[in-house]
């Protein structure tokens, strides 16, 4: 048997005290936001993709204005589905290359801090990303996006795809092929929240009634809240080796 | 500090530990030598509570894994042959953020006495992906200490240094040591484990295949000691 030797408080005490979950999960934002203010791989990247798709689409459909405005909500969606899984991968990926994840992991923090700091910057990421690639939608297809209701839309849609992709891209850079696996994994788990923000987005753009688009909202926002619960609850384990 | 009996570890049908026992004492340095394949680093990870037992228990700082992990990390720093830090952030905001997650005071301060000790106060606002493999190892060895843990456990710390940085860091891990803390390292060179540590185990096929103090044990023959272990 072991037996209980005496309990060490020294170093807690004196030189530190016990991190909470809102300051580790700032401290983990603030990192991830500072590195990438550096860096700009991972927005560089999100945001060439970004544009190179709605500018494939924009000469691939060659639309008249009409079928441009009911295609749109698909077209958007698309884009920021994509650009947002490149990101989701890049950032857990950048963790894991460089060993860095452990460094987090030996934190005595709930690791929870861990998903919740990540969820914040790469929903920053998508966001700085959509704000930049809408006016440039505006632009090439002559559509006014500037909607406060699918600017809302746009919102809730982002947070839920990077609630599950969050979660999701820390089980798949723990495999080999976390490249190929992260948009296995995601796409069918996300599809609820990808169509219904091709639907409200679409409605908003429509110009429908909001009692036709509250439905989808709803479901919006109930995604949100379940991702984000399940992820809290199962971080530590999908985490853990 | 460190008790640990009859410790297992499967990975599937694979038994790395075969039921290790292991104790360390508050202010022992002791240097875990063995094989590659031998369990060295899956020891540790365990210990610092990056893995889980299959079997057998563990208590560091007198406080319980897998149990009680968070108490343990608090008390504990690691060192890796990886350095565990963000490239695009300068040597300070490292340390600002790993302070920040351990929730240091007065980090400033602490900050500042930490880059005195691995030595590059002058580089701490350089970006660390311009710093060579000794001044990251340096620096992880600072983000390690900053709470000021009770046990250290070093992986390996000189995979990957030439000599000069060899030498660099074994100043570092003297003055670390020479704190009072507990350290645990694992090494597969003879010759520098012989010059920092005051106990030597070999981890040989799962388990502690030998165990020696620096006075039971005279300079010239950790070599034979630690090959009669592994033949043995």
């Amino acid at each position: 048997m072991v037996t209980k030797s005496a309990r060490l408080s020294k170093s807690v005490t004196e030189r530190s005290t016990s991190p909470n979950l809102f300051k580790a999960t700032l401290a983990i934002a603030w990192k991830d936001l500072t590195a990438e203010y550096r860096s700009r791989e991972l927005f560089s990247a999100m945001l060439v993709f970004s544009l190179l798709v709605i500018l494939i689409f924009n000469f691939a459909l060659e639309l008249d204005i009409k079928t441009r405005q009911s295609v749109t909500s698909g077209v958007i969606w698309v884009t920021f589905a994509f650009a947002g899984t490149l990101g989701l991968n890049r950032s857990m990926a950048v963790e894991k290359d460089r060993g860095c994840l452990d460094g987090l992991l030996l934190a005595p923090v709930d690791r929870a801090a861990i998903y919740f700091g990540k969820v914040i910057s790469n929903l920053a990421f998508m966001l700085i990303v959509e704000i930049v690639v809408l006016p440039v939608y505006s632009f090439l297809y002559s559509i006014n996006l500037f909607n406060p209701g699918l600017l809302a839309v746009i919102l809730l849609g982002s947070i839920g795809y990077i609630a599950v992709g969050t979660l999701l891209a820390s089980m798949a850079v723990q495999t080999r092929t976390r490249d190929v696996l992260l948009p296995i994994l995601l796409f069918p788990v996300a599809i609820p929240v990808l169509i219904a923000a091709v639907k409200a987005s679409g409605g908003f753009l429509n110009g429908d009634e909001f009692s036709m688009i509250l439905p989808w909202i709803n479901l919006l926002i109930v995604y949100d809240i379940i991702f984000v619960a399940i992820a809290f609850m199962v971080f530590d384990y999908v985490v853990e080796e | 500090m460190i008790e640990v009996r009859k410790l297992i570890k499967r990975f599937g049908m694979k038994t790395v530990l075969r039921g290790v026992d292991f104790d360390v004492q508050p202010g022992e340095f002791v240097a875990l030598l063995g094989p590659n394949g031998a369990g060295k680093t899956t020891f540790l990870r365990i210990l610092a509570s990056l893995s889980h037992p299959s079997l057998g228990e563990i208590r560091v700082a007198g406080y319980r894994l897998p149990n009680e992990a968070a108490a343990v990390r608090a008390r504990l720093g690691v060192v890796s042959h990886l350095p565990l830090l963000y490239g695009d952030l300068t040597a300070e905001e490292n340390l600002l953020f790993f302070g920040r997650m351990y929730g240091v005071t007065k980090l400033e301060n602490r900050i500042s006495e930490v880059l005195e000790m691995v030595g590059l106060s002058a580089r701490r606002h350089d970006l660390v992906r311009t710093f060579s493999r000794g001044m990251q190892q340096r620096l992880a060895i600072g983000r390690a200490v900053l709470h000021d843990p009770d046990v250290i456990l070093f992986d390996e710390p000189y995979t990957g240094l030439d000599q000069d940085a060899s030498s660099m860091l074994d100043d570092v891990l003297k003055s670390v040591a020479a704190q009072g803390r507990t350290v645990v390292m694992t090494s597969h060179d003879l010759v520098r484990a012989e010059d920092l540590a005051t106990r030597f185990d070999i981890l040989s096929r799962g388990i502690i295949a030998a165990s020696a103090t620096r006075k039971e044990l005279s300079k010239s023959n950790l070599l034979s000691f630690y090959k009669e272990a592994l033949a043995g």
